[in-house]
């Protein structure tokens, strides 16, 4: 036998329902290196490591800690070998002080002693440069400071083998340079990382060796020192890709939208959306962009009618009529003027689709309340869920199968499928390719270009900064709730998009929730 | 050797499973609280068998005992077809108790002041559509504090149950007393009382169209339609135009509706009088037939009938065998539970050491 | 004793079996179970509680002892809930079935097992079960020497309550101290917010469910024997049980989960309840007096959803089943 491993994975196999999760994954992991665990959305990395910070059981396979066969039944089995994760979704109780959460589940004397608890806080804050307040409420922190309470969490634990599920996805470029420093460090101090990413860059950046899934098997690790981004797309996507968006210039475009000095403020009176202005034509995609949370879920809302507007105007022009600001109507009626939206939030139906509905079902979301009487028509809807199954080839028994059982993919192709089938003038998608593989993403694309060329606004709010740059003819930059700055497609660089989305930084911290 | 390690029974949810499946537990559950239930009567020192026989001939032996039966079914049946649609919505409605009280007030209130005034089927008309739209009136408020401040409705509906119910009792020994000092409301006139056909009062017409006219509403209309998407998710209701809490409200004030006619029932037809306890219970009762049923009108037919043999028959039990009439609600509390339970096992399923097979 | 102690007094005393069943649920509630069967678990504990005392003295004859008495119907009525929450805690915890509708068929089976024991006893004894005045004492007057008792004004207002007012009392204070000072009790209101958070720190969150549903099902329960024992005099009385698991359940919410301001809040509810016999104002009928705890947790609850903090609500997850796997 070579070196012990930190820890070994060896066939681990994991299914959900019929779903394979897992096939047989293979890895090793070693003290005093970060691991990259690279792969697509829906590649299974998270159940992967979920069954090592023992969520999930495996269904066959073995995992090795230090060499040894053990296993992990609960996330306390998981700590006692060292192992700790920080989940996506963060693992906090909201009314309980920062202190309260990190003692969670520790042995201890019976009477809680939190002067002693915050002063073990403010030790490990200290050491590795937290500066968290041991007395603060998580309801009262920001998405950055309840990740840093997370980590504290873990480490109060003395976990030498940290797992990291896309901690950069909520933060801004200077936080997760300093997460980035932090993890270094901890590294120098011997512990076991992995971080389970998508970016290729930080991948890059951070990481000592790069392990590769795609769609629930394990592709192979190679060292980052000896690797490309290239080489590493090609190991997650399977073949080369080379994002060849079939991109025609808009014809005659006209505005469509025109937003003025929008501002929003959610239930607490925060600033989602601060003065956002815009234009957006019929016959031309406009990309949106930012980091997650800079407001453009509020801002599709808005348009929609479903989130409250504070100031400012959103001026419609339908053809040959005069502008309406659609501020202040109800969601049903701007829906009829012909404005679609299409949002993939990140459980794929929690908005939008109603999971235990068939495509039927789903369908009828737009039209129930069409016709005369009491009773919902059918028919119509059943048609068309027949037609959207044929032409996005959705896989589903029967267009009466709920939505729920269906995977991702076709899920969101139901969803964008219904909003296309409604023959809007103004498209909005959110996140449309979420979770999907490439050949379904291109599906997308072609569908909001043929959009585009039928004289729709399209707006498309998308996280893939590549995509956003050969897909659309504009790209609006949103950070923190404002405008950045809107720019030309097919000019302008990655890395100009990339400052803008940062430009506004430090003081505007607050406006980025999750 | 990691094989020994592994949990001995570990759960997964289950996709789905063969109807026959489905039934074969629901069979073995129904059969399990038989067991349980006769391992009680057998502590009592009774025969099982014979205790079990006793209910079924003193429910559905005789014309008479059927007729009783069927007395007791119908304020369940009506009642449980109420919290169908607030269910569907998750919204958890656990004041039926008091929107049926609700409802028999009002209809009380023609019944008492106004049968020498009007033609009788007039009368019963007013009373029916009064005490909808008491009932209904009574649901809303909770609903439009849901609505407006997501008030926890499971806790404010219970809460208005006792407040209808204490304005009945100051009703009952004040204003609306009889003889006085009798603290009882005097009986209705006849004008006020439900016709009978085939010798029980008209009620189970009533209620019996009311199933099918909930299974139509529920299954093909727009508002069903409706009630059904604000079930699954409030924030797709909301996308799709539709306006969540109009909606519940006005779910809520149907379904009160409908324990208001059921009250109108009880209090014309089976009482012929209101009194404090008008709900006996049913509303709660209820909420569990309705959700054993899983929301579907005509399987609330059979347990609601099921519950009421148990009960008519517990009575006949009290009178042959000298048992206490509250062993019907022992007996109908171990058929929940194992009824309740068994939904498990058709949900999830286990998955034990070493094999990977389902074993449920 | 003049008027106002006079209510005082009363108030305390007919609050007290709220105060059990309050703080039972509390403890409930906060493990994430709502628990609707507290009612079923009163009469449970009331029946059995009666039973306990009534057997021991039939066994024990001249020699009873009081003491003795007392806590054989405090153990029997705390089994009788804990059964009955166990039943609960199984089907809802275990099979995850919905906890409204399990709480609800836990009410009808317990005031139906409540009421056969009941009537079981009542039958079997023929006709009347009756506890000897000397055993009536035990668990009717105070406990404390005579001299604190006939302190002027303090005694009437601190000392002549029977034992299970101070037994309520401390158990009130030690449960507000478990959740707010204890790291178990941290725990267990951590099972109670975010189940999913509590597990995925080690902490084993069925074990907390049970336990806590169990224990609070019988403490509750044990509020019903102290109606049975004290208000009605030691004699089966379902009628006046009735309604007093549900007056508890709006206490949980009237007093925000805190088991501290239980015990104001049962002595406000106790005040509620007696205050038509001795505050008699000719607008207000008795019966509406009657309706006012129901009112007054109403506006609370109404007022609690309307200014929405973040510290004043219910454990987030509560009415929730927890599914490790869910996905």
């Amino acid at each position: 036998m070579e070196s012990v491993h930190a820890i070994e994975l060896r066939h681990i196999t994991k299914r959900f329902g019929k779903v394979v999760a897992n096939d047989s994954i293979d890895l090793t992991l070693d003290r005093g290196e970060i691991l990259s665990l690279l792969g697509e959305n829906g590649s299974g990395k998270t159940t992967l490591m979920n069954m090592l910070s023992g969520i999930y059981f495996p269904d066959e396979g073995e995992i090795l800690v230090g060499g040894k066969p053990v296993s992990i039944r609960s996330p306390k089995d998981a700590f006692d070998h060292g192992i700790g994760m920080i989940h996506q979704h963060f693992k906090l109780v909201n009314v309980f002080t920062a202190a309260e959460n990190i003692a969670l589940g520790l042995p201890g004397s019976g009477r809680l002693d939190r002067k002693a608890i915050a002063a073990k806080v403010r030790e490990i804050s200290d050491r590795y440069g937290f500066g968290i307040d041991p007395n603060k409420k998580v309801y009262d922190m920001s998405v950055s400071e309840k990740q840093t309470v997370e980590i504290v969490k873990v480490l109060y634990r003395g976990a030498d083998i940290l797992i990291l599920d896309e901690p950069t996805a909520v933060l801004t470029p200077q936080e997760t340079d300093r997460l980035f420093r932090i993890l270094r460090t901890m590294r120098e101090d011997g512990k076991a990382i992995v971080i389970i990413t998508h970016k290729l860059h930080e991948v890059m950046a951070l990481s000592d060796k790069v392990a590769v899934l795609r769609k629930g098997k394990y592709i192979g690790t190679v060292k980052t020192s000896e690797t490309s981004p290239q080489a590493l797309t090609d190991m997650m996507v399977g073949h080369s890709v080379t994002l060849n968006i079939d991109r025609p210039l808009p014809v005659d475009p006209t505005p469509r939208l025109e937003v003025q000095g929008l501002t929003c403020l959610d239930a607490e009176g925060v600033k989602k959306l601060d003065g956002v202005s815009f234009t957006a034509m019929g016959g031309e995609i406009l990309g949106i962009a930012g980091i997650a949370g800079s407001g453009q879920r509020e801002l599709l809302e808005a348009i929609a009618g479903l989130y409250p507007v504070a100031e400012g105007s959103i001026l419609y022009s339908p053809d040959g009529k005069p502008p309406v600001n659609l501020v202040g109507k109800p969601p049903m009626e701007i829906k009829k003027a012909g404005v679609a939206m299409a949002f993939v939030p990140e459980d794929r139906l929690g908005m939008g689709l109603v999971g235990g509905m068939g495509m039927t079902g789903n369908m009828m979301l737009r039209s129930w309340r069409k016709g005369k009487g009491v009773f919902v028509n059918r028919k119509d809807p059943n048609a068309l869920a027949l037609e959207v199954k044929e032409r996005l080839e959705v896989v589903t028994p029967s267009v009466e199968f709920p939505v729920r059982r269906l995977s991702g993919g076709n899920v969101q192709k139901v969803l964008v499928g219904r909003e296309i089938a409604s023959s809007p003038t103004v498209l909005m998608s959110a996140y449309a390719v979420r979770g999907l593989d490439i050949n379904t993403s291109y599906t997308i694309y072609n569908l909001m270009t043929e959009q585009k060329m039928k004289g729709v606004a399209v707006i498309y709010v998308g996280e893939d900064l590549d995509v956003l740059l050969e897909l659309c003819d504009r790209i609006l930059v949103l950070c923190g709730g404002q405008v950045s700055g809107v720019v030309d497609a097919r000019s302008v660089t990655k890395e100009e998009v990339g400052l803008l989305m940062t430009r506004v930084g430090g003081g505007k911290e607050d406006a980025i929730h999750e | 050797m990691n094989e020994q390690k592994t949990p001995l029974i570990r759960l997964a949810k289950r996709d789905s499973m063969e109807p026959w499946k489905v039934w074969c537990i629901r069979g073995s559950s129904f059969l399990a609280a038989i067991l349980l239930g006769g391992l009680i009567f057998l502590l009592m020192g009774n025969n099982p068998i014979a205790a079990y026989g006793t209910i079924i001939s003193g429910s559905l032996g005789k014309n008479t005992a059927i007729r009783q039966t069927v007395k007791l079914a119908i304020p369940l049946l009506g009642t449980a077809l109420a919290i169908a649609p607030c269910f569907k919505m998750r919204f958890w409605n656990i004041g039926a108790e008091g929107q049926i009280t609700a409802g028999a007030l009002a209809a009380s209130y023609f019944a008492l002041f106004w049968y020498d005034k009007m033609p009788p089927l007039l009368l019963l008309t007013v009373m029916c559509v009064s005490g909808a739209i008491a009932g209904g009136l009574w649901a809303l408020i909770p609903a439009f504090f849901k609505a407006k401040w997501n008030t926890n409705e499971t806790l404010f509906t219970l809460m208005m149950n006792y407040i209808i119910i204490g304005i009945v009792k100051w009703l009952q020994g004040g204003p609306w007393e009889g003889r006085p000092g009798s603290q009882i409301i005097p009986m209705f006139d006849s004008a006020a009382v439900l016709p009978k056909v085939f010798g029980v009062h008209c009620g189970w017409i009533i209620v019996l169209v009311m199933t099918v006219l909930m299974y139509i509403y529920m299954r093909y209309s727009k508002q069903g339609y409706e009630i059904a998407v604000i079930g699954e998710s409030e924030n797709t209701a909301r996308y799709a135009g539709m306006n969540v809490g109009r909606i519940i409200m006005r779910t809520m004030f149907l379904s009160g509706g409908i324990c208001g006619i059921v009250g109108f029932i009880v209090a014309s037809g089976a009482n012929g009088t209101l009194y404090d306890g008008v709900a006996a219970g049913v509303g709660f009762t209820a909420i569990t037939v309705a959700w054993l049923a899983q929301l579907n009108p005509f399987a609330m037919i059979g347990i609601s009938g099921l519950l009421a043999v148990l009960e008519k028959g517990a009575d006949t039990l009290q009178t042959r065998m000298a048992v206490p009439a509250s062993i019907s609600d022992i007996i109908t509390g171990i058929f929940l539970f194992c009824m309740l339970g068994c939904e498990f096992f058709i949900n999830y399923q286990m998955i034990f050491r070493g094999k990977h097979k389902e074993v449920a | 004793m003049n008027a106002v102690l006079l209510l005082i007094y009363n108030a305390v005393l007919n609050g007290t079996p709220l105060l059990f069943g309050t703080v039972g649920e509390v403890l409930t509630e906060k493990s994430g179970n709502l628990n609707l069967g507290v009612e079923g678990m009163m009469y449970m504990g009331g029946a059995l509680g009666l039973g306990g005392a009534f057997y021991y003295e039939m066994l024990a004859g001249q020699n009873a002892s009081g003491l003795l008495a007392v806590l054989l119907a405090i153990l029997c009525a705390f089994l009788g809930g804990a059964f009955g929450a166990l039943i609960y805690s199984f089907i809802t915890i275990t099979l995850r079935a919905n906890q409204n509708v399990t709480g609800l068929a836990l009410s009808i089976f317990g005031t139906g097992a409540g009421q056969f024991i009941g009537e079981y006893m009542r039958t079997t004894s023929g006709g009347y079960v009756a506890i000897s005045n000397q055993l009536k004492a035990a668990f009717m007057t105070s406990p404390l020497p005579a001299a604190l008792q006939n302190i002027p004004v303090l005694g009437p207002l601190l000392f002549q309550y029977n034992v299970f007012v101070y037994l309520g009392v401390i158990i009130a204070v030690l449960m507000g101290f478990y959740l707010r000072k204890s790291r178990s009790g941290l725990y267990l209101r951590a099972v109670g917010e975010s189940p999913a958070t509590a597990d995925s720190a080690g902490i084993n969150v069925t074990r907390y469910k049970y336990l806590a549903t169990i224990l609070g099902g019988g403490i509750s329960a044990i509020g019903g024997m102290v109606y049975i024992m004290t208000i009605a005099g030691c004699v089966w009385n379902h009628e006046g049980l009735s309604g007093e698991g549900w007056l508890a359940v709006a206490l949980v919410i009237f007093c925000l989960w805190r088991p501290i301001s239980a015990i104001f809040g049962s002595v406000l509810f106790g005040a509620l309840m007696i205050l038509y016999l001795r505050l008699q104002l000719p607008f207000i009928p008795d019966q509406i007096y009657k309706i006012l705890p129901y009112v007054v947790t109403v506006i609370v609850l109404i007022f609690t959803s309307m200014r929405n903090s973040k510290d004043k609500q219910p454990p987030a997850s509560l009415g929730l089943a927890y599914f490790r796997e869910e996905r």
